[in-house]
């Protein structure tokens, strides 16, 4: 059986007639006890399996997903990975998911089509071009490669933006990330758990979990539709469904679940290099390998756990698009969903414990979560294996709300994702 | 395009609507001492339940504040009430 990806294999197979090739995943029954139990297979919880074996040898790990791995949010969105956060806190986590993401596809053998094809964030006004220098200059100073684009600047990275003086939203210009782009959703997820599993972590799919079980104070295991299973550590990594859990196991968090939507079009011939996004239409824009434009915008305003989309924001959503690029006003949209994000007061993440001893949460992404599937997952292992923080997690503190010391991305974060 | 009902105007497009907040919340006595966790729960914490849920929601053509029970998973509308239960206009649902 084939277990490596490479091109010489690829070549085998090739001749074989495909018949080679092992399971990427096995799928165990559970145990009645693990050393750490990981609720939620999307990309956070498979990160955090993989981490805590390629780590800190903590092998003896099951991931319970209610559904398939990548169902959830890690499945449905748009893909965009960057780093040009404003907060240096924010600039530090979600660079070295980057840095992470940059090195993945060696490290898990595993293709995750990271394309680093560059982001940009139109500038409407003269006043929004001050804003975005100032923006830019903070993230320059945290380390991040932003920098700010002039009209003609935007003009050579993406021809095909509505650059007439008359538009209703006229561009100026644009902050610009060269380090941002795309990675492909599905392969991320199933190269984490690819590489969790062959480091012995258990992937145990379409068990949902019920019930934490709470004794003293502390977490000592889980109900689940595949029956009891025992671990006094537990990491929650269920996005939409954080506040669920939390009524499961009694602590309490800062988070509204609201539907985000997205939508792909019929392939087109190559028209769209890099990432776009522009706050004054709502909407941003790339252009998958396959051809399809892949795009979306803001939160939908009622909170929800309502998995599909509606009318309203996909009407803002396209309205923008074909003011932004006329030509897309003729494309055929494909397919069209919503995925239930966690959305905090200040758009930042929420990792650490609980409060109940033992339940650990990475939660919170929100809209923006994709990107940080790496270094999620490595912060949450680092605290499920040691029960302490890493220096670049402790701000993400659920303590945040208590001492004031919010971190607000809501810029970083509202329409862009 | 879903229509939500105002108890004051009937039912109306779902965008004249905003979600307010979560309705029984007490804000903390500020004449007394409040705990960083008291203020921080009432700032903050929410039950965000899934199934059905009670939300305070503002008409924005009429600016009335007013109850909408709704189920958060179907999006079904299950009855919505003004805020001042002495009021007659009892739900238009
Ligand atoms: C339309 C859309 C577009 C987006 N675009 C971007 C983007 O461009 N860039 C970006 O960085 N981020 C983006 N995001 C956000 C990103 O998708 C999420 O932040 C990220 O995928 C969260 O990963 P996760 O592993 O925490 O959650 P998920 O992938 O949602 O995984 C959580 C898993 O937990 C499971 N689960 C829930 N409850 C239980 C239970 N009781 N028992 C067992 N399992 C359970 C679910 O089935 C699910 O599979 C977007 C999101 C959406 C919806
Ligand atoms: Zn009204």
């Amino acid at each position: 059986m084939n277990k490596t990806y490479s091109a010489l294999n690829l070549f085998r197979e090739g001749l074989r007639g495909q018949r080679g090739w092992a399971p990427a995943w096995r799928s165990p029954k559970p145990k009645p006890a693990y050393d750490v139990i990981v609720i939620g297979g999307g990309g956070h919880g498979l990160a955090t399996a993989y981490y805590l074996a390629k780590v800190h040898g903590v092998r003896n790990v099951a991931v319970l997903e209610k559904g398939w791995i990548g169902g959830g949010n890690s499945g449905r969105n748009t893909t965009v990975v960057r780093s040009d956060y404003y907060y240096p806190e924010s600039a530090a986590l979600y660079d070295m998911s980057v840095r992470l993401y940059e090195g993945l596809s060696r490290e898990l053998n595993y293709n995750i089509m990271l394309s680093q094809r560059g982001m940009m964030i139109l500038a409407h006004s003269e006043a929004e071009m001050e804003i975005a220098a100032r923006q830019v200059n903070a993230m320059q100073i945290n380390g991040i490669d932003s920098q700010l684009l002039d009209t003609e600047g935007v003009r050579k990275l993406a021809p095909i933006l509505n650059f007439d003086r008359g538009a209703r939203y006229p561009i100026h210009g644009a902050m610009y990330q060269g380090r941002g782009g795309t990675a492909r959703h599905d392969a991320v997820v199933w190269g984490f758990a690819r590489g969790a599993d062959r480091l012995g972590v258990d992937i145990i799919q379409n068990c949902e979990v019920t019930d934490v079980i709470v004794e003293g104070g502390r977490v000592t295991g889980v109900a689940t539709t595949r029956g009891e299973i025992r671990a006094d550590r537990i990491g929650a990594a269920v996005a939409g469904h954080s506040s669920v859990l939390a009524h499961m196991a009694g602590y309490r968090l800062p988070i509204h679940s609201y539907a985000l939507q997205a939508f792909v079009s019929e392939p087109l011939k190559p028209v769209l290099d890099t990432v776009v996004l522009s706050p004054g239409h709502g909407t941003y824009v790339s252009q998958s390998d396959k051809g399809g434009l892949v795009f979306g915008g803001g939160l939908d305003r009622i909170p929800s756990y309502g998995q599909r989309g509606n009318l309203p924001v996909q009407e803002t959503v396209i309205g923008g698009l074909s003011e932004m690029v006329p030509m897309f006003s003729k494309v055929k949209l494909l397919r069209h969903w919503a995925g239930i994000v966690d959305v905090t007061p200040d758009s930042s993440p929420i990792i650490g414990p609980s409060g109940v001893e033992g339940l650990y949460l990475n939660c919170g992404w929100g809209t923006g979560g994709f990107k940080a599937i790496p270094v999620g997952g490595y912060m949450l292992a680092h605290i499920l294996a040691t029960g302490r923080h890493h220096d670049l997690s402790r701000p993400f503190d659920l303590s945040r709300f208590t001492r004031g010391r919010l971190i607000d991305e809501g810029a970083a974060s509202g329409i862009a994702h | 395009m879903q229509l939500f009902p105002c108890p004051f105007c009937g039912p109306r497009n779902e965008r004249e609507f905003h979600y307010v907040a979560e309705p029984g919340k007490t804000r903390p006595d500020t004449t007394g001492d409040i705990t960083a966790e008291d203020w921080a729960a009432y700032l903050y914490d929410t039950k965000n339940e899934k199934g059905p849920v009670r939300e305070v929601w503002m008409h924005l053509t009429c600016r009335e504040l007013f109850v909408m029970e709704r189920d958060s998973v179907t999006m079904d509308v299950l009855g919505s009430k003004t805020l001042r239960r002495t009021l007659p206009a009892e739900g238009a649902a």
